[in-house]
């Protein structure tokens, strides 16, 4: 019934050996950095030049890792990489020296560079140097070896050190999306379970279509994924191991169960069973297979989230009248509400910072995604719309990633349901390209 | 009551030969089309004279009306909805045998989360109500689609209306 079609390797290949570059001059404290937790700063400009290669083959990889790295900073909203063409010094004789006077007349804050070459084993060696262009100082320098294949995994990775050697904060471009591609009419949607890279690229279908799938959620590692299907009719929560293709079916509960989420560690999967009209929150324990029941009251609750460190539980529940958000300890105690705004809320996640709990909220005809601290105080809408729904938080709790469904004009043209990805300050919204409509987005941990 | 619900059924079987020649046309343009009611007025029409007993037709020829539709938000049978309810529990009392499966839908304004555990309460709340009508309670199989298999496209109250609904399937098939 799974369609899984990428080799393993292409997934989980083993990036090896980090090696630091020795700088070419004295490392130094620079100055060089971009405070994140300003809304709408102006973006770095940054100069990334082709890596270069000896052979073509070396050096059209080059480019393509530097067109790589250019997008993930770019979609940041944080750099601007600027145009190769007002570019002086060549990529050849900055291998040379760096003229730093050349970047400082085209305005580069920043400059990167970098070289691949094949090892005579054939692996890839890519190496990148990150300049303060005004101090003349390396602020990075760092070589990786690879499978020729895992090209872009390298790029990303360098982004990712790019980003965090200048913000000071986590990168989060070495990441998956797990996601539900959606085809078809409203009455007849097809809905199918499909992972891509945080940049869209590695697209794959993980079923068929043949069966509703909705809801995945990436495990620590990101190797599998629980989610819900309809296999066989019934609405049940599933695990999925990305590696081998394989779903299981989690427990063997009385009733429907959806909404699930792995624990922070990956030892459990917290869900919610539905079942004589009440809805109750279960944690599973996947080495145990024993389950627990963490709330038991007649009413709603669903869409459990752990805190980081996973000793709480965020949920949301209409026990008090309509649906709110309420946060307990992991095995059940000390529940409490937490949010009093006008509306509904609903789908509360937690940052993987630990401080503050992104969520849903329905309102005035409209659907809202905002944050909240985890005492309830300093919400904050992020985006709204006919409807948003369901935020998922990059690693570094920096950026959030939801579905937008637009309803089209009054006979339904150009309706459409997409990913959005928006920076936590509520600026930088970027429609996140996928083949088809998409919904209930996960964004996994960094790749292990 | 009964005056109603024929000419009400009349204006449906009216409406799907309308619609069955603009059908392509409306799912082109993504207008609202209540597919299933059609469907069930058409088969009613058609099937006078040989409807099995204890089969779908035969259900639908006698009760009329496949669903039951609730408020938003809410799950509580509403008044309009009893008479139905209370003919699918006479007609499911005399087929002792037959088995049913009862379908929870919300609609598209509530997250999909909490619309499944809704959906799964709107089918509790008829599988309730036809219960204390003597149905066994063990025939009454329930399940929720949440939001994600709408009667109705569109992006009104007019459909939204029509998608918060319960749906009885006599002799079910596999769900999917």
């Amino acid at each position: 019934m799974y369609v899984l079609s990428w080799s393993q390797r292409q997934i989980f290949a083993v990036l090896a050996v980090v090696g630091a570059l020795l700088a070419m001059s004295v490392p130094a404290r620079a100055d060089l950095n971009i405070d994140i937790t300003q809304g709408q700063a102006n973006p770095m400009p940054i100069a990334i030049t082709d890596f270069t290669g000896a052979t073509d083959q070396e050096s059209y990889t080059g480019r393509d890792i530097t067109k790589v790295i250019s997008a993930d900073l770019e979609r940041s909203g944080l750099f601007k990489p600027i145009d190769h063409r007002a570019f002086i010094q060549t990529s050849e004789s900055l291998q040379v020296q760096p003229r730093f006077a050349d970047w400082q007349v085209i305005n580069a804050q920043a400059l990167v560079q970098g070289r691949t070459t094949t090892q005579p084993d054939g692996r890839l060696r890519v190496e990148f140097r990150l300049w303060d262009v005004f101090s003349g100082q390396q602020m990075r320098g760092q070589a990786y070896f690879t499978q020729p294949e895992n090209w872009r995994r390298v790029a990303h990775i360098v982004a990712d050190a790019i980003y965090s050697r200048i913000t000071g904060e986590d990168g989060y471009f070495d990441t998956r999306i797990v996601y539900i591609s959606e085809s078809g009419p409203a009455i007849k949607r097809v809905k199918r379970l499909a992972i891509m890279d945080q940049d869209g690229e590695n697209h794959r279908f993980l079923t068929d279509g043949a069966t509703l799938v909705l809801t995945p959620r990436f495990s620590p590692t990101a190797q599998e994924i629980t989610y819900l299907s309809y296999f066989r009719g019934v609405p049940r929560v599933y695990l999925f191991n990305i590696e081998t293709g394989r779903q299981e079916l989690l427990g063997d509960f009385p009733g429907m169960t959806f909404a699930p989420r792995f624990s922070p560690d990956g030892n459990k999967v917290v869900l919610s069973m539905a079942r004589e009209g009440h809805t109750d929150i279960y944690e599973m324990d996947l080495r145990t297979r024993k389950t627990k029941r963490l709330t038991d009251f007649p009413a709603i609750n669903t869409s459990p989230a752990y805190s980081p460190d996973g000793t709480q539980i965020t949920f949301n529940s209409d026990r008090g009248g309509t649906q709110q958000l309420y946060i307990m300890g992991a095995d059940g105690s000390n529940v409490r509400r937490i949010s009093f705004g006008e509306g509904r809320y609903a789908t509360p996640v937690w940052s993987p910072r630990g401080d503050l709990i992104a969520f849903t909220r329905f309102h005035g005809g409209k659907f809202f995604i905002g944050v909240m601290h985890t005492d309830g105080s300093g919400e904050r809408t992020l985006t709204e719309g006919y409807l948003v729904e369901g935020p998922t938080w990059a690693p570094n709790g920096r950026v959030l990633m939801y579905f937008r469904q637009s309803p089209g004009d009054h006979r339904g043209r150009g309706e459409s349901t997409r990913l959005y990805s928006i920076d936590l300050t509520g600026y930088n919204e970027r429609l996140v390209v996928t083949p088809r409509d998409a919904s209930d987005p996960a964004w996994s941990s960094l790749i292990p | 009551m009964k005056m109603r619900f024929l000419s009400l059924l009349a204006a449906v079987a009216l409406v799907a030969a309308c619609e069955s020649e603009s059908d392509q046309n409306a799912a082109q343009t993504g207008g609202g089309v209540a597919q299933q009611p059609v469907r069930a007025a058409t088969t009613n029409a058609t099937a006078t004279n040989q409807i099995v007993p204890g089969s779908t037709a035969d259900f639908m020829a006698t009760v009329g009306q496949d669903r039951v539709f609730f408020d938003f938000d809410k799950y509580d049978v509403k008044s309009e909805g009893r008479p139905v309810l209370e003919k699918w529990a006479v007609w499911l009392n005399k087929y002792p045998s037959v088995p049913v499966r009862i379908e929870g839908h919300a609609d598209e304004r509530g997250t999909r989360e909490y619309n499944l555990a809704l959906g799964e309460r709107r089918a509790n709340s008829v599988k309730q109500f036809l219960t204390s009508q003597g149905v066994a309670a063990a025939r009454l199989q329930t399940i929720t689609y949440g939001k994600e298999r709408p009667a109705v496209q569109g992006h009104d109250e007019s459909a939204w209306s029509q998608n918060r609904r319960a749906v009885a399937a006599v002799n079910p098939g596999p769900a999917s």
